[in-house]
């Protein structure tokens, strides 16, 4: 045993680096498959809708926790794969992402006033040139407090990677926890920067809200 | 040949029959204004000549080219043919320069450099040239359906359609909205129009097509069908307009 010094402080810092990290993946991969997601539930064609709306019930109705668990510890029993860790998290959070934002952004997209699609369409403009040009710049402004909201969420679901053994915020506090014998500090500590982290988001989110009233 | 030509069309919505086979020409240069009563077709029909909706049978030709929602060359004939609608449409998120110039730069008409002295011309010519730089919710009612306007004609269209375009504004702001069309009638543009303004049917238009249950009623010069309707429905209509 030994009492609570900088070097905890440190390597509490430090493993932010893993959530950071873990929440950029989902972003980079998330995102854009949200986005086929969001569109695909937009789409003229049922057949696409119903597959997206699917797709979206089935990993919203998991447990983050049980996506994590599929994805490392399911995938050698039923299809004997054995992924890496990293591999798991990034499909896990991936996933996870896509199936929340797609839907965020789905409401956005709905959002916009079909007789803005057809003042496009009268004008000559191609569908993907419409939805580029006026759909989407105006679903994204409604979007986004929403989004902002849904990434606070993440940061903080980022803690459940610990059980892959990813070092992470929450996992560096168990570790310090456990070589110092100061729980309460260091979990104290712990949720001071995971608020540090949220807050700005979330105020961030609060003057987009304001700012913002959706048509401009 | 008429540059509108619209032979026998029916429409039907579910199990209503909006249009029960209409026929109209429309002359290039030609004014028509088409009145009637809510529900007699005529949004639908002018809906139909843009392909915002595809007519069960029947055809419309417009400059002699057959029109329908799955036409091969659907893009460029609606830069032919401008269509205003009584929401006015304006895109919220753009500055009313770029509600002007987003359609002509992306479909090629015009290069960038250019952009800005088009929309400087269409401005000028619907009166609001000061308000190139303002945001659509920082203009009036009659000021974004002149906006409106002035985006269709940025594409230089062959043809234009109106749809109720001055039944969303306040009353003091028709007037504006109204002369802006007058002006336009006068340059030879080919018009057709949707309204109940009766004023400006009567004083403006070529031609004045009655609808009525889905059908042409009666159809004919302003003078005329105004002061002799032949069949009673446009005389009631005519009195309860007034």
């Amino acid at each position: 045993m030994r009492s609570f010094s900088l070097i905890d402080f440190v390597s509490l810092f430090a493993a932010l680096r893993w959530t950071v990290a873990l929440v950029a993946l989902a972003l980079a991969f998330g995102a854009p498959l949200a986005l086929g997601l969001a569109m695909g539930r937009i789409s003229r064609f049922a057949s696409l809708r119903w597959a997206m709306a699917a797709c979206i019930q089935v990993i919203q109705s998991v447990p983050l926790l049980g996506l994590l668990f599929f994805f490392y510890f399911g995938m050698p029993v039923f299809l004997g794969i054995q992924v890496p860790a990293l591999v798991a998290v990034t499909v896990a959070y991936t996933l996870y992402t896509a199936a929340f934002l797609g839907e965020i952004w789905r409401g956005g997209l709905e959002a916009v006033k079909q007789a803005q699609w057809e003042a496009g369409a009268c004008l000559g403009l191609s569908a993907w040139q419409q939805f580029r040009h006026i759909i989407a710049p105006q679903a994204l402004r409604l979007s986004l407090p929403p989004t902002v909201g849904f990434l606070v969420q993440l940061i903080k679901g980022t803690s459940l990677a610990s059980i892959l053994g990813f070092v992470e915020l929450a996992r560096a506090g168990q570790v310090v926890s456990a070589a110092t014998f100061q729980p309460l500090l260091t979990y104290a500590l712990v949720a001071a920067i995971y608020f540090a982290l949220c807050l700005p988001l979330t105020l961030w989110s609060r003057s987009l809200e304001a700012r913002l009233d959706g048509s401009r | 040949m008429a540059l509108v030509e619209i032979r026998d069309v029916h429409k039907t919505f579910g199990k209503v029959e909006v249009l029960k086979g209409v026929s109209l020409d429309v002359e290039e240069g030609e004014i028509v204004t088409i009145i009637g009563r809510s529900g007699s077709g005529k949004s639908t029909l002018l809906r139909c000549i843009n392909a915002l909706e595809s007519v069960d049978s029947g055809e419309i030709r417009v400059e002699g080219q057959k029109v329908h929602a799955g036409m091969p060359d659907l893009k460029k004939f609606r830069q032919r043919v401008g269509i205003v609608f009584q929401a006015f449409n304006l895109f919220p998120h753009l500055k009313v320069e770029r509600n002007i110039t987003l359609a002509p730069l992306l479909t090629g008409r015009i290069e960038k450099a250019k952009a800005r002295a088009l929309a400087e011309d269409v401005l000028t010519r619907v009166g609001l040239a000061d308000k190139i730089d303002a945001w659509p919710e920082q203009l009036s009612g009659g000021q974004q359906q002149r906006v409106a306007i002035a985006r269709c004609l940025a594409m230089a269209p062959h043809l234009m359609l109106f749809d109720e375009v001055t039944s969303a504004l306040d009353p003091e702001l028709v007037g504006e909205v109204l002369k802006v069309m007058e002006a336009m009638a006068k340059q030879g543009m080919t018009m057709i129009l949707v309204t109940h303004e009766m004023g400006f049917a009567r004083n403006v238009a070529d031609r004045i097509v009655f609808m009525h249950q889905g059908r042409v009623w009666e159809q004919g010069p302003p003078a005329k069908l105004f002061a002799n309707p032949e069949t009673p429905e446009l005389a009631s209509f005519i009195a309860s307009a007034k």
